[in-house]
């Protein structure tokens, strides 16, 4: 659910910032899915004769140390920078949500085991997970997207848990239970609709961070392997040419993660104060 | 308080005992064969390899070989590495005033600017606490890989004031060579510490008491002191858990990015030609680490607000 669909579900102005962010996701999304038909140049192609050289008609970002186009590599390179984090955020948010809503609607023991579950995982870093699962299965994707799917549920589990103890503290599911509904209607059809809109809003916030630990552990040579455009490996590919005085093959990836993560915890925030404003 | 203490020592030395298992655990189910690992895919003779598996007692059951790695781990000891040649915990030992000096470093920084700013934009509304927002919005969003290239393109290439590689001797140089590092390693963590610091004394700042203060004629300078920021410090305090934690691994990622020799950039080499030893030791470390940093957090709290003693705040 993007923010759009709530703004005309709850019916409330939508804030300007907001929109902008949603704004630049759709151009970075939209970038991703066509890239083929955006890109100038293709994102393999060496040329060494373009090495290094700055912005020009032809190549508007520059070229990087292998004459590669610097701005087809970043508009390329937005597929694997959005596909990592989707699948992290994805993963956590359903098990998340499932083990919190479970913690919170069963209580007594399964909350006790659940939630000492989530204190423990708590005590590994969403990276040193991933940097250790990386030192087991070797780099690329898969290892680093496992890694933080499971670093990153207890976040949303504790989220789901406390919001999901504060409505079954209201009226409407003792109403329902004094009805005679089963359990799961209850949960399925009104206790996870009124759970979700805050887990939205978090999991858009866990995009930006999941964006920017993947970046990190292309950079370090743990993620996307090359020759495959990626953000973070451009950025470690582009830190040598920066000492000799060429500045956008590092710069321009820098920029994109920047931009993306502002853009999201600026959606996440957004809905998150939406859902407040409603609730009040 | 003494039995709270004694509680949260119990969970501590479970999630040690835990998070140890499962590190070692993560090395005996990776796929292939340890003794092929440790050789690093060299052909080895068959007695190299015989050697291999007892020295790192790879043919006693699973359980035996981890109560071995724990017990030397106790007493300091957790093997030698593969890479080097050398124990691991002289690898480590040499490597941690670079990483220690670094982090304390950012440490002190991120809670410099971090309050600083945070306190400033609360107390002054308008355009300054828009700046402030929209930096540390900006401060977050930038993983510190992407500040650290940020920062060497603008101090070491364009305007040459700072270093780009190396540690430095002697403490002028250590700063001189560390204040890059720092910075980058600094910059989202300040900015979270800044939007935390802003939200809570905002939020305190519209609280009744703080109304009666200032209508019994205390000084502003007093209640903010007194009444605002001590009263804000609460959920400060619990961040800094996130920040420490972060601090820790994303040393890593800074000294890969300027090539200093600390114990992130050890376990980041280790990782890369399977040094397992390290990668167990160092991983082991940062997990103790943060543990411990958290436990005493929810330690100071009650130093920090009275309201909570300690049989309350576990019950929240």
């Amino acid at each position: 659910m993007t923010a759009v669909t709530l703004h005309r579900r709850y019916r409330l102005p939508a804030d300007n910032l907001t929109v902008a962010g949603v704004a630049v996701l759709a151009v970075l999304v939209a970038v991703a899915i066509l890239a083929p038909l955006v890109a100038p140049h293709d994102p393999l192609a060496i040329d060494f004769s373009a090495a290094l050289s700055g912005p020009s008609s032809d190549h508007l970002l520059g070229a990087d140390q292998s004459g590669r186009d610097v701005l087809s590599r970043l508009i390329f390179g937005a597929r694997a920078g959005l596909l990592g984090p989707l699948l992290v955020v994805t993963l956590s948010t359903v098990a998340g949500t499932l083990l919190g809503v479970l913690a919170a609607w069963c209580g007594g023991v399964v909350d006790a085991v659940l939630s000492r579950g989530m204190d423990f995982v708590f005590a590994f870093p969403a990276l040193l997970l991933a940097i250790t699962l990386v030192a087991m299965f070797g780099p690329g994707l898969s290892a680093p997207v496992v890694a933080m799917s499971i670093a990153y549920t207890p976040y949303v589990g504790r989220l789901a848990r406390g919001v999901a103890m504060r409505e079954m503290s209201r009226p409407y599911i003792h109403a329902y239970r004094v009805q005679g509904w089963s359990g799961w209607t209850i949960c399925l059809r009104h206790l996870v609709p009124n759970v979700l809109p805050l887990i939205f809003a978090q999991s858009a916030i866990n995009f930006g961070y999941a964006l920017m630990d993947l970046a990190a552990l292309s950079f370090l040579g743990f993620g996307t392997q090359p020759p495959v455009p990626d953000w973070g490996a451009m950025i470690n590919e582009g830190a040598s040419a920066l000492l000799q005085g060429a500045m956008l093959p590092a710069l321009a990836p820098g920029a994109a993660v920047v931009i993306t993560v502002v853009a999201f915890s600026t959606v996440g925030e957004g809905i998150a104060d939406r859902v407040a404003r409603r609730q009040r | 308080m003494g039995a709270f203490l004694a509680r949260r020592l119990a969970g501590l030395v479970a999630t040690l005992a835990g998070a140890s298992f499962a590190v070692f655990a993560a090395v005996y189910l990776a796929p292939g064969d340890p003794a092929s690992f440790l050789t690093q895919g060299r052909s080895a003779s068959p007695e190299a390899l015989a050697a291999i598996r007892a020295q790192y007692h790879l043919d006693d059951p699973f359980l035996v070989q981890y109560l071995k790695w724990v017990s030397g781990a106790l007493s300091g000891d957790f093997g030698r590495s593969v890479q080097f040649r050398q124990d691991v915990t002289g690898l480590i030992l040499a490597r941690l005033p670079t990483t220690l000096f670094l982090v304390g470093y950012a440490g002190l920084l991120i809670v410099l600017a971090g309050l600083l700013l945070g306190a400033l934009a609360a107390l002054r509304p308008g355009p300054l606490d828009r700046i402030v927002l929209i930096g540390t919005g900006v401060a977050t969003a930038t993983p510190s890989f992407v500040a650290a290239i940020g920062l060497i393109s603008l101090f070491s290439v364009q305007l040459g004031w700072f270093p780009a590689f190396g540690n430095g001797t002697g403490l002028t140089g250590r700063l001189w060579h560390l204040t890059l590092p720092a910075a980058a390693l600094a910059l989202t963590f300040a900015g979270l510490l800044a939007r935390v610091t802003r939200a809570s004394m905002l939020e305190e700042l519209a609280r009744e008491h703080v109304e009666v203060a200032r209508s019994r004629g205390v000084p502003e300078q007093a209640v903010i002191r007194r009444h605002v920021l001590r009263n804000s410090l609460g959920p400060i305090s619990t961040v800094t858990g996130t920040v420490v934690a972060g601090l820790l691994v994303a040393t890593s990622i800074v000294e890969s990015a300027f090539g200093l020799s600390g114990v992130g950039q050890l376990l980041v080499s280790s990782v890369t030609v399977k040094d397992f030893p390290v990668v167990q030791a160092v991983t082991t470390l940062i997990v103790v680490v943060f543990v411990l940093a958290n436990l005493l957090v929810d330690l100071l709290q009650p130093a920090i607000d009275p309201r909570l003693s300690h049989g309350q705040s576990r019950a929240l």
